[in-house]
């Protein structure tokens, strides 16, 4: 019989300034994997869906935590969960086809069955950012892990200042939550752009890279939190820029995408020069990662 | 309406700083012009003897491909230059500039701005280490576009 998958309760762990709030009960637990089922399947894109699965009890976790998902006899992946988390019977997984695993992942009917353990990790500093602007800056698949942080936010909208998301992608087609940007698009309190790195002549946005966007973005760099998801390299080019426009490196948050395989800070594989990314993260502020970002794997 | 468009280049963000006698040296070189939707600036091959500042909307710089239409390259807006061209031989553009949607910009006269960089060689070092600038931040752009950083890195 499995135990309880964690949830959250203690709503005060998210008013802390850092990307320190854990789902209750520290990475090292091991927690048994139940067995949701998939209420729906949503496709964003030619390679990425996004399955609608139902807990058997409500589940509550924090913008930018992640859970464990198991395709029977194939294997298991970090995946995060990218809906409402007030939304507590809906939990929202947006999935890249890349592998064997995350394959059998997209390839889920409504009604069956798919292993989940979680809530893991850190989450973004949401409330911490309240009474400044906000930049939410997502490059591909990392999207996902910021639409939670995105939700919150607009949800006390009063509480800050300008909302800013840049958003990029390889191609139009790639461009995942459409309907959604479409919304956003058309808020007043919202500003969102989007970028590209190729299209044709059938695209009326963007073309070129995500840190680009954030030369014209309206934010007050010297008030402004910032939180970045993407490829690794993105990510490292992002920062730079919002370095140089002058947000300093505490008020800037990144989620990284290390090797995480047991989530549980056992097997050591998501190792961060001195972090464990499954423990410690995945959300760092980049005064705690910065320096060991970019160094080449042996 | 300005009477002059010094108070537009003073503006822009590339003219940020400069110091307001060379942009009176230099606002005889502008012209403000606006350009409808799918209007294009300039066509590759054409001689190149402008650049723009844009005020407003959004140009896309592309090039055609046999059997695959045009490609936009990039789109540059607001608070962009577009277009370097004119200061390197031959002279000519290396792609078609459209407008994308409805854009206001000043196009500068090249060919006007070099007699001034001639007689002033101040003024032509602070606007070409501005040009400097602007090429080394194109080309670290076009570097990160060409690493097609969004492809599959992970296989689980």
């Amino acid at each position: 019989m499995c135990t309880a998958v964690r949830t959250i309760t203690d709503s005060t762990a998210q008013d802390e300034p850092g990307p320190t709030a854990r789902a209750r009960g520290d990475a090292s637990s091991w927690v048994e994997t139940e067995r949701w089922e998939v209420a729906g399947i949503r496709r964003e894109s030619p390679d990425v869906v996004t399955l609608d699965l139902a807990p058997p009890r409500p589940f509550e976790f924090l913008p930018g935590q992640f859970n464990m998902l198991y395709a029977p006899g194939i294997g298991e992946v970090p995946i995060s969960i990218s809906g409402d988390p007030v939304d507590h019977g809906h939990v929202l997984h947006t999935i890249r086809d890349v592998g064997p695993v995350t394959r059998a992942l997209c390839a889920l009917r409504q009604g069956e069955r798919v292993g989940v353990r979680g809530p893991y990790g850190t989450s973004w500093p949401v409330a911490g950012a309240e009474g400044g602007d906000l930049v939410i800056v997502a490059g591909g698949i990392g999207l996902p892990p910021l639409r939670p942080a995105l939700y919150q936010a607009l949800g006390r909208r009063d509480s800050y200042g300008r909302i800013v998301l840049l958003y990029g992608a390889r191609t139009p087609a790639d461009l995942l939550f459409a309907d959604e940007l479409s919304a956003w698009r058309a808020r007043f309190d919202l500003h969102v752009s989007v970028t590209v790195d190729a299209a044709d002549l059938d695209w009326r946005g963007n073309v070129g890279v995500v840190p680009d966007l954030l030369r014209r973005a309206p934010f007050d760099p010297g008030a402004a939190t910032a939180f970045v998801v993407g490829p690794e390299i993105m990510i490292r080019f992002t920062v730079r820029a919002l370095l140089a426009a002058g947000v300093t490196d505490d008020r800037v948050y990144l989620s990284t995408e290390r090797n995480m395989q047991c989530a549980v800070a056992m097997c050591g594989h998501c190792q961060l020069g001195p972090y464990l990314v499954c423990r410690d993260g995945p959300v760092f502020s980049h005064r705690q990662v910065g320096r060991w970002l970019g160094i080449r794997e042996a | 309406m300005p009477q002059t468009l010094e108070p537009l280049l003073r503006d822009h963000a590339f003219f940020a700083g400069l110091e307001p006698g060379y942009l009176a040296l230099i606002v005889g070189c502008a012209a403000n012009e606006v350009y409808p939707a799918d209007a294009f600036l300039f066509r590759e091959g054409e001689p190149a003897q402008t650049f723009y500042l844009i005020r407003e909307g959004k140009v896309a710089l592309e090039v055609a491909a046999p059997g695959r239409g045009a490609l936009v390259v990039q789109t540059l807006g607001e608070g962009d230059v577009v277009g370097f061209s004119w200061l390197i031989a031959p002279h000519r553009w290396e792609f078609d500039g459209r407008a994308v949607e409805p854009v206001r910009a000043l196009r500068m006269d090249g060919t006007c701005l070099r007699a001034k960089f001639d007689d002033d060689p101040r003024l032509g070092y602070e606007l070409m280490r501005r040009f400097a600038g602007l090429t080394v931040n194109r080309l670290q752009a076009t570097r990160l576009q060409l690493l097609d950083v969004y492809g599959r890195a992970h296989d689980h």
